[in-house]
């Protein structure tokens, strides 16, 4: 039987992490987090998560970056903002999740075969090109980047839309587009601007 | 009755048959729906992963646009557009960075954002708006005998509604029950439907999915209403990879404004009801009631 440490050396701390993450709008009642586990109760994909939603809260503030910008968590939550509700010292949990999300698309260290952050990315490109989003070529795209294989396997599934008069091909869109760009532009440096 | 109309890109996609209910439904009790100028996506969750600021700024437009139209209420029939757009509503009037950030983006298209143009849902419009009473007044088809599991998701109710319970929502029951149908406790209710995930990591979205269809037909519904399209994508569209996981869980998820629209009398085919996977029985076979009048 191989005998494991499963908490982390203090030597694998990122110090600061935990302030940047606090520093973030909304982010800061962090530092009063009692660790009571609500969250993680409330948390229906908790089951799914490599570190539950309470550790995660616990190891950012303790400064593991990489535990936490690596795990699955920040990725399977769903943003249904159960835990967030149910906090005892209101901290707004989800948009921690959003906050931990940004960073590591910023930093490009998500999970390999994790669509998500993918998605996300495709997402954010077709909103700043088209102002709109047209799921079923959002879909296709994000097939094309994730997993070709999938496109096979859900062969039915988009045979099942064009019958029922749901896949649309033709790209909505805003008329003003360049006002849009123009105030988007207007944050400097943003994570979207990047992965357009 | 006015209202300013913000469709959302779902309303415009996969979740057509919204659309389609929700504005002769709508028009039905009187109340007039303006589709709101020029409206960009709201960012949903996904853009939010991306980049904070600018997925406020994306929402802000719309909000401004919504001002700079008049001050009728902005009706967002789509769960993750209210919650977005409550939600920068909120950020811009909790953090004066984000607000900072939001004018200096509205100026260069010489819009501003006060903080007025309410953001409101269906739900909330047609419980306290328009009435209950009102409602049970146009029913020309009661559905009398149809056994609905009132399913609401996750984001109308939680975090920012204010218009019902973060847990156990009851405005979606109260409508369906005037329409005389049957409604069946459904505790998972305001449980999440696994959102993106069913296509993402299926073996995590799908399970929640089904835990929801078989739980729903566990407490003996005919069918399943919910108030947004992601909601009802999931429940409807995945049912052969579900079969082939966990076993069969058919039971079809129309939404609530579809089951109005068949209780004013409007045709199923013009409520957008052919487009789903899993269709609903003919109401004739469910419950068979003459026509009030007839």
């Amino acid at each position: 039987m191989e005998i494991k440490r499963t908490i982390k050396y203090d030597a694998d701390r990122v110090i600061g992490f935990g302030r940047k993450i606090m520093g973030v709008t909304g982010c800061d009642q962090l530092s009063s987090c009692i660790q009571c586990g609500t969250c993680s109760g409330a948390c229906p994909l908790s089951i799914y998560m490599d570190y539950s939603p309470r550790q995660v809260m616990a190891l950012v503030r303790a400064d593991f970056k990489n535990e936490v910008l690596r795990s699955n968590t920040i990725w399977l939550c769903a943003s249904c903002y159960g835990c967030t509700v149910e906090c005892p010292r209101q901290i707004r949990i989800t948009d921690i999740m959003y906050a931990l999300k940004q960073r590591a698309i910023k930093e490009r260290v998500y999970p390999r075969q994790m669509p998500i952050p993918i998605l996300a990315r495709e997402f954010a490109k077709m909103v700043s090109r088209k102002g709109r989003i047209t799921e079923t070529l959002l879909v296709m795209q994000l097939f094309l980047r994730a997993n070709w294989r999938a496109v096979l396997r859900s062969w039915r599934l988009g045979l099942g839309l064009i019958r029922t008069g749901r896949f649309v091909i033709k790209h909505e869109r805003i008329e003003r587009q360049a006002e849009l760009n123009a105030m988007l532009a207007t944050i400097g440096n943003g994570n979207a601007k990047d992965a357009a | 009755m006015n209202y300013s109309y913000f469709p959302g890109c779902s309303l415009k996609g996969l979740g057509r048959a919204y659309e389609e209910s929700l504005l002769p439904v709508m028009r039905h009790l009187g109340a007039e729906l303006n589709e709101l100028n020029d409206w960009n996506c709201c960012g949903a969750t996904a853009y939010m992963s991306v980049d904070e600021e600018q997925a406020c700024v994306l929402a802000a437009r719309n909000l401004a646009i919504a001002e700079k139209t008049g001050p009728q209420d902005l009706l967002t029939p789509c769960s993750a557009c209210y919650l977005v757009l409550n939600k920068t509503q909120h950020n811009i009037a909790d953090f004066p960075q984000i607000r900072e950030d939001v004018d200096r983006a509205l100026k260069t298209a010489n819009l501003t954002y006060t903080g007025k143009a309410a953001v409101r849902h269906p739900l909330d419009v047609l419980f306290h708006d328009i009435g209950v009473e009102a409602i049970k007044q146009k029913v020309v088809r009661p559905l009398k005998g149809l056994k609905v599991a009132p399913y609401y998701g996750c984001q109308v109710v939680r975090p920012y509604a204010t218009f019902d319970h973060a847990w156990n929502p009851t405005t979606m029951d109260e409508i369906l029950a005037a329409l005389g149908a049957e409604i069946v406790h459904y505790p998972l209710k305001t449980k999440c439907c696994g959102g993106s995930l069913t296509g993402t990591v299926p073996e995590a979205g799908l399970r929640m999915t089904y835990i929801l269809l078989k739980e729903a037909i566990r407490r003996g519904a005919d069918v399943i209403a919910t108030i947004c399209p992601l909601c009802q994508f999931n429940l409807d569209a995945y049912h052969d990879q579900i079969e082939k996981h966990w076993g069969t869980a058919r039971i079809p998820t129309v939404y609530f404004t579809q089951l109005m629209g068949l209780a004013f009398g409007i045709e199923s085919r013009q409520l957008g009801l052919h487009r789903n996977f899993v269709r609903m029985k003919p109401l004739a076979e469910i419950t068979p009631v003459a026509p009030v009048g007839v």
